[in-house]
């Protein structure tokens, strides 16, 4: 059926191929008839694999993506299982600009059609997780993605072959036995196999993945969950009304988002089982490793909670009734009430199991196997050529930033696909040439309005690479800093002559399960302390040269990338708007000024002209813009508030003064005398001192 | 804080310390009154306090006592504390504990006594004890009868030194008293107290203290007054000492020597000579100018009268004055002035620049960082609440911007709301709209890309401001020009026609040539070009054509390739394919034969046919003549200029004498900048008009053309032949350095990296002494002070820049340093 579905769109690519690969097939004769290729192969049609397959179509490559499902998205015509999405769906900022509205827009997929925006589909600030399926689906339709649906890629091996761009394919094999060659592999499947942790016992424990989701089947009932995540707290805030009370073991202390800046961390609008935790209801929170646990079913079907060391110590078969308890020997011990239900709501690993052992995919560590091993570039550190997308990709910035969700990763596809475009097919990073007099510009429209390093902050970041004497430069948007040491081989840009990297962090101190970020005088204000900035802020690294492998690797604690030449940091502001003329922008400047050693004000075309007849060097502005006859004019009202600023002369009144006073009778005073004996033009002549 | 800067503040406080525990090295001797008064010497002064035995051993007084030991020595007078025992009780010591007092012998003869209030600190103490001493060479009056007797009675024989301090034993009182100890001898000195009597004599602005010198020795009518020297510096011994010096030194000095090796006590003491240039035939009148202005400059400048006849070294021509700073290293400046108030005015407006200079680089060591020091970004931002018209333009956004486009011809502005230079710019653009309002057919839009950053992403605008002309929906062209008014209409204007137009008959050509066709727009462009072409010139017309699109908007430009071409190119004697090139204002028709047929090509001739050959340079077209990468040759003129002057250069620009040079010339009244120009040339302009030599692209050398010749053609090749023979002197050579940051910026790093040291630091052993010496010595200090809360809780972010939260933060920075160095 799918492959039916598919043929139209399979057939005269795969004949040309065979065509043209020929020759080479008739020298390796042992070679099975050639399956379809495919330059990418796209693995699962959830949000990141479309979001690729848009950059992929865009680009005019040759792809497919293979959807098990009969549609896209299919991990949300079931979870959550409560239907409420918790990222939220901000449809109005008052602000025009849609590459800043992005930044509170959670949920939307990047393309160029503003039809599809998730606010259209939603009304809610929560959307219901259905909206997200038809998104998807409109997404694929609109735009006209390759999908193969109803493909089940069950195996997934390698073939060497050193004509092939990454010197092997990769060869999907379906549920129906079609193989398919692909030159790149790009994996976003997701996580997609719930975590479940083996004690005695865990039989009766149900799985988040099909527990009833109906408030009434546990009225009355004592509820144990396992677990401290959102869909723990999801599933408890669905029964909170209807049980006695609902109990909550996991292994380390509840994290909450608002504390740690980390949209994976309990959301406040889950979070209403804390509240009655903490205002003495019969509800509460517990810590305990779960590998310690058993869980015993006692005759009248209810489950008692004991340790592991218990059952081994006993080392038989024996009821519920026999086995020590923990209240046996400490008759205070919390959980000993018994339960009616116990439920696991322990998050998901990635499926491993259809990848041969030869992409060396996985760490080999047992304990480890939630997450694909990967680089900071989002590839396979075991296969060249294999890409891990989407929620799988989080290993890179788990805990940390967006990477693990649509609004992070649709901008780690587009880094990656853009490392692809120049690999593969020569097409640079895209970057835009300027002067250096537009540097400070550049970077203050982007940190006001760019949407991917504000949501993947502290992963992507602007790179701004100086040309020979830093008369000009070149501005790459969201690279994965990390990888700067590659960014040459990576982008086939040039980093010759020092580069500034554009990041947003926030404060080094202010993020973690424990913090108050309440506290008193938290907001930074003054430019002077704006290294102390706690929010959300951005900061630009100057680096002479491009860090080594070795720096980035050994960078400080808690640094994002290694010691620069110089930093600086934009003081935090409540609106995060960054365009302040002396709180923010002066600031910058002066940075920018004193890494460049150059003078990057803006003049007026009447100054360009007098420094150009009164010195033999003119500043970058003047430069770049006057001599080009490209001067900026002033008009009357700015040249007044000029000279009442004393930035500006007034030449013209200066001439009227002489006039005045060589009128005078009997005084023959001197001509061209500064006609004001105050304090004497500012700054335009600031290297005066230096005569 | 930075580490290293504690230690360097550490550094200095211990050398106080030093300092201060070296002036009381000579402690204050404990002695009874018998051993006392055996230890007095014939001749010698001697200070003692005496006090009852039991008394305390320390007291405000007793402190201020032991700090005058030290400088009391210093003039040979001894102190010393007696202990009034019972058993040998002196007659000095009080019958009361609280009335002891201190006597002041010469020998064993008393001389003063002081009760201890007198001598409330150890200015006071000097001060009494000097003054006592002094009594004869100090004298104390309180009226300006007694100033009169005293100037009558030493007129021709002894200067004065008259001083009036607001009280007695004040530190002023204590610096009059030093310098009288050691001057008092060769003048008179003259102390008074009285603020009337210092009013009567014409002081104002009268302060603490006022210190005169009467040059009454100089007079021998003793109906004159004796002339007098304010002081202008604060009193102090040291400014007191200096001021003397220079009274002391020769009024006028006659030197023939090389100015560079001239050195004066003058000069010694960080004042400034004034070379008055003299000729044998003027040197009478040349000297008593040089002794009118040593009078004016006395206590300001060394003034030296330089015979030049005599001189070996060269000095320019023209010059009569010579400048010598008193800072090492700095060039000779030769100077034409015309008066002596110039001259006068010149020394102080260059000690005035000194003296900014010291605070500019006070300010360095403190700069404040966030003031702006961008004209362009301040001038915007003082102007944000006035209204402008925006109405008159249309605002686009990403869904009417490609349907306006499309439907009509647009200029559209690209810009951003908070970028400084566009801004700057919108209001020039809005101008244009004012100027055009229905007029034009060209709807003149906008585009903030603040707010729509994706319309400008697909114009692919990636800087701020950017216009584009959009036409029926073709390629949107770029305006390339000034970003003014003025260029801003001519390039919409010009785009009104075709470029280039194209021209279908003979009269219709002679009608585009004498401006008749397109009158309405030869205001706009000086020059209409016409290509003439043979009809089969196919490459030629094509290249034109491209030239002419190029040039679109900037220039009027038409072709004519008909059949009957041959009879402009005969009228014009044009060798076809050729270019006519009509200047409307001076009614002429050049023709320029098209040698090369490249668009480049083409478009560099029409470009350079618009250059005039005796332009008025203006702020506008300066960088098209910079272009040519030649040295200046302007003509300063205050209003239009001479039609001699512009005769003459025309004429020599004609015999092929200019081509090395731009000839052209500046009006102050249509760009007043230029006086900016000619005072950074000239320190004291001479009398317009000026003609001058700008070596801009080598060098950087500026001559000027003697202000007394007149500009004629003989005197300007003759000037010119000197040039080139390195003949002249440059009259200034322009400053040739980088532009670099005009301030420094935040040092973040080291900031972070001190914050995150500063828990683990571990303070040396040694440094912790000096550290708790030192916070003592502050607790010491601050006593007086209120203690303010700690810095970072006052830190209160300030939401508004206002300037009392600056000025309260200042004082807040203050102690944060006294904080860290006690930590």
């Amino acid at each position: 059926m799918g492959l039916s579905a598919a043929a139209p769109l399979w057939g005269p690519p795969g004949l040309l191929l065979t065509i043209a690969l020929h020759p080479a097939l008739s020298v390796r004769p042992a070679k099975a008839p050639a399956s379809p290729h495919r330059d990418y192969c796209v693995l699962g049609a959830g949000p990141a694999g479309l979001q690729m397959a848009y950059f992929l179509q865009r680009a005019g490559r040759d792809y497919a993506v293979f959807e098990r499902a009969p549609g896209p998205g299919s991990f949300f015509t079931r979870y959550p299982r409560h239907r409420k999405l918790i990222s939220i769906n901000k449809r109005f900022t008052g602000k025009a600009n849609a590459e800043f509205n992005l930044r509170h827009d959670w949920n939307s997929l990047l393309s160029h059609d503003p039809q599809l925006l998730f606010r259209h589909y939603s009304q809610a600030y929560f959307p219901d997780a259905r909206d997200m399926v038809r998104y998807l689906g409109d997404f694929a339709d609109r735009l006209g993605l390759h999908v193969l649906y109803n493909t089940t890629i069950t195996y997934v091996t390698l073939d060497k072959d050193r004509q092939a761009w990454n010197g092997h394919y990769f060869i999907l094999t379906d549920q129906t036995g079609q193989a398919y060659q692909c030159s790149v592999l790009l994996v976003a499947t997701g996580l997609s196999v719930p975590n479940q942790v083996n004690f005695p016992g865990s039989e009766y424990v149900e799985g988040y993945e099909s527990v009833s989701v109906d408030p009434e089947d546990f009225v009355g009932q004592n509820v144990l969950i396992l677990g401290r995540g959102n869909s723990a707290f999801e599933t408890a805030e669905n029964i909170l009304g209807v049980t006695n009370f609902i109990h909550m073991l996991s292994r380390s202390r509840v994290r909450l988002s608002w504390a740690t800046h980390y949209v994976g961390d309990l959301r406040a609008i889950n979070n209403g089982l804390l509240d009655t935790y903490q205002l003495k209801s019969l509800d509460g929170l517990l810590e305990s490793d779960l590998t310690d646990l058993a869980i015993l079913k006692d005759r009248e079907g209810k489950f008692h909670v004991t340790l592991k060391f218990f059952l081994e110590e006993n080392n038989t078969n024996q009821s519920a009734d026999s086995i020590t308890l923990p209240e046996d020997n400490h008759d205070n011990f919390a959980l000993r009430v018994a339960y009616d239900r116990v439920i696991r709501c322990l998050g998901w690993n990635f499926d491993f199991t259809i990848f041969n052992k030869s992409l060396r995919l996985n760490s080999g560590n047992p304990f480890d196997t939630k997450y694909p091993l990967i680089r900071a570039s989002y590839e396979s550190k075991g296969s060249r050529g294999l890409f891990i997308l989407g929620t799988a990709s989080h290993s890179v910035d788990y805990r940390r930033s967006a990477g693990g969700f649509i609004h992070g990763f649709r901008y780690t596809a587009r880094a990656v696909h853009r490392l692809l475009e120049y690999r593969h097919h020569g097409v640079a990073w895209p970057s835009t040439e300027l002067p250096i007099t537009q540097l400070t510009s550049s970077i203050i429209r982007r940190v006001n309005e760019a949407s991917g390093l504000y949501q993947m902050f502290s992963v992507l970041a602007d790179v701004v690479l100086l040309k020979e004497n830093v008369t000009a430069f070149e501005y790459l948007e969201e690279f994965p800093m990390l990888m700067l040491p590659q960014l040459e081989t990576l982008t086939g840009r040039k980093a010759r002559h020092g580069l500034f990297v554009v990041n947003m962090e926030y404060g080094k101190n202010f993020s973690g399960p424990d913090k108050d970020v309440f506290f008193h005088d938290r907001s930074v204000g003054h430019t002077e302390d704006a290294w102390q900035s706690n929010f959300l802020h951005p900061v630009i690294y100057y680096y002479r040269q491009l860090p080594t492998e070795q720096e980035v690797t050994f960078r400080p604690a808690h640094w994002p990338l290694p010691r620069p030449a110089a930093i600086h940091h934009i003081v935090e502001d409540f609106l995060t708007d960054w365009t302040a003329p002396v709180g923010h922008i002066l600031p910058l400047r002066r940075f920018l000024e004193n890494c460049l050693d150059t003078d990057l004000r803006s003049f007026y075309a009447e100054s360009c002209f007098l420094f150009a007849l009164t010195r033999q060097k003119l500043p970058p502005f003047c430069q770049q813009g006057y001599l080009r006859m490209q001067g900026l004019a002033s008009t009357e009202s700015l040249r007044q508030h000029g000279v009442e600023s004393r930035l500006l002369r007034d030449y013209a009144a200066m001439g009227r003064h002489l006039e005045d006073s060589s009128q005078r009778p009997g005084n023959r005073g001197p001509v061209g005398a500064p006609p004001d004996p105050g304090p004497p033009v500012q700054s335009l002549d600031s290297n005066k001192e230096e005569l | 804080m930075s580490p290293s800067f504690n230690v360097f503040r550490v550094g200095i406080s211990f050398v106080i310390t030093c300092i201060f525990y070296k002036s009381t090295v000579d402690s204050l001797p404990e002695l009874s009154p018998q051993k006392y008064f055996s230890t007095l010497q014939t001749g010698k002064a001697s200070l003692a306090y005496f006090c009852q035995a039991d008394s305390p051993s320390t007291s405000v007084f007793l402190e201020e006592l032991n700090k005058a030991v030290g400088p009391l020595q210093d003039y040979g007078i001894s102190v010393a504390k007696v202990n009034c025992v019972k058993e040998e009780m002196s007659r000095y010591c009080g019958k009361e504990k609280d009335s002891m007092k201190a006597y002041l012998f010469r020998g064993n003869i008393l001389l003063r006594e002081f009760p201890a209030d007198t001598l409330f600190d150890v200015n006071a103490i000097v001060a009494h004890v000097l003054f006592a001493l002094l009594f004869n060479e100090v004298k104390y009056i309180t009226t300006l009868e007694d100033l009169q007797n005293i100037e009558n009675a030493l007129k021709g024989k002894e200067n004065i030194v008259f001083s009036y301090v607001r009280a007695i034993g004040i530190p002023e009182h204590r610096a009059v008293m030093e310098a009288a100890f050691v001057y008092g001898t060769i003048y008179q000195f003259v102390l008074t107290t009285e603020i009337a009597l210092l009013e009567s004599i014409g002081s104002e602005d009268i302060e603490y203290a006022h210190l005169y010198f009467f040059h009454c020795k100089l007079v021998l009518d003793l109906t004159q007054q004796c002339r007098r020297t304010l002081m202008e510096q604060p009193l102090t011994t040291l400014n007191i000492h200096l001021f003397i010096k220079i009274m002391k030194a020769p009024l006028l000095t006659e030197v023939a020597e090389d100015p560079q090796q001239v050195s004066t006590v003058h000069l010694q003491l960080g004042l400034p000579l004034v070379f008055i240039v003299s000729q044998q035939a003027t040197y009478e009148a040349d000297r008593r100018t040089a002794e009118w202005v040593a009078w004016r400059l006395l206590g300001k400048a060394g003034v030296l009268l330089l015979l030049r006849d005599s001189l070996e070294v060269n000095i320019p021509q023209h010059a009569n004055v010579v400048f010598k700073r008193a800072e090492k290293g700095v060039p000779l400046e030769f100077l034409v002035l015309h008066d002596v108030e110039s001259v006068i005015s010149h020394v102080e407006n260059n000690m005035h620049i000194e003296e900014i200079l010291e605070d500019e680089d006070d300010d360095m060591e403190d700069p404040d960082m966030d003031v702006q020091d961008d004209e362009v970004a301040e001038t915007v931002y003082r102007d944000r609440k006035r209204q402008l018209p925006l109405e008159l333009t249309v605002e686009l956004t990403e869904e009417t911007f490609n349907v306006t486009v499309m439907a009509s011809d647009s200029l559209v502005l690209f810009y951003a709301g908070w970028q400084a230079v566009s801004m700057a710019f919108l209001q020039s653009y809005i101008d244009v709209a004012i100027k055009l309002k229905g007029t034009s057919t060209m709807l003149l839009t906008r585009v903030n890309c603040a707010d729509w950053s994706g319309v400008c992403t697909k114009q692919n605008v990636t800087e701020f401001p950017v216009v584009k002309m959009y036409k029926e929906g073709r390629n949107p062209v770029s305006y390339a020009g000034m970003l003014g008014t003025e260029d801003l209409l001519k390039f919409i204007q010009l785009n009104r026609i075709s470029c280039p137009v194209i021209i279908t008959s003979v009269q219709e050509a002679e009608e585009y040539l004498s401006g008749e066709l397109y009158k309405d727009l030869i205001s706009y462009s000086r020059v209409s070009v016409l290509g003439l072409f043979s009809p089969t010139m196919t490459t030629a017309k094509e290249d034109f054509t491209e030239a002419g699109k190029h040039l679109k908007g900037y220039v009027i430009t038409g072709i004519y390739s008909e059949e009957d071409v041959l009879i402009l190119s005969n009228k014009y004697a044009a060798t076809l394919p050729a270019l006519l090139l009509a200047r409307h204002e001076e009614g002429k028709i050049e023709s320029i034969l098209l040698a090369s047929t490249h668009v480049q090509d083409i478009v560099q001739i029409i470009t350079n046919a618009l250059l005039g050959t005796f332009p008025e340079i203006t702020v506008e077209n300066l960088p098209t003549y910079l272009r040519l990468q030649k040295p200046l040759l302007i003509l300063f003129s205050d209003g239009s200029i001479n039609p001699q002057y512009e005769k003459a250069i025309l004429t020599l620009a004609k015999l092929k004498y200019l081509d090395k040079f731009t000839p052209c010339w500046l009006n102050l009244k249509n760009t007043p900048v230029g006086r900016g120009i000619l005072q950074a040339y000239f320190d004291l302009v001479p009398p317009l008009p000026l003609l001058v030599l700008v070596n801009l692209h080598s060098g950087g050398q500026v001559f000027a053309f003697p202000s007394d010749q007149a500009i004629t053609e003989l005197n300007l090749v003759s000037w010119l032949k000197k040039l080139e023979a390195g003949l002249e002197n440059p009259i200034t050579i322009l400053p040739g350095q980088e532009w670099k940051p005009p301030l420094p910026a935040y040092d973040f790093l080291s900031m972070m990296d001190a914050a995150s040291q500063h828990p683990t630091r571990k303070v040396p052993e040694c440094m912790k002494e000096i550290d708790v010496q030192e916070s003592d010595k502050e607790q010491h200090e601050d006593k007086s002070a209120t203690r303010k809360q700690p810095i970072e809780a006052l830190r209160i972010k300030h939401w508004n820049r206002s300037n009392w939260f600056k000025e309260a933060e200042k004082s807040f920075r203050r102690d944060k340093e006294l904080f860290s160095q006690g930590s």
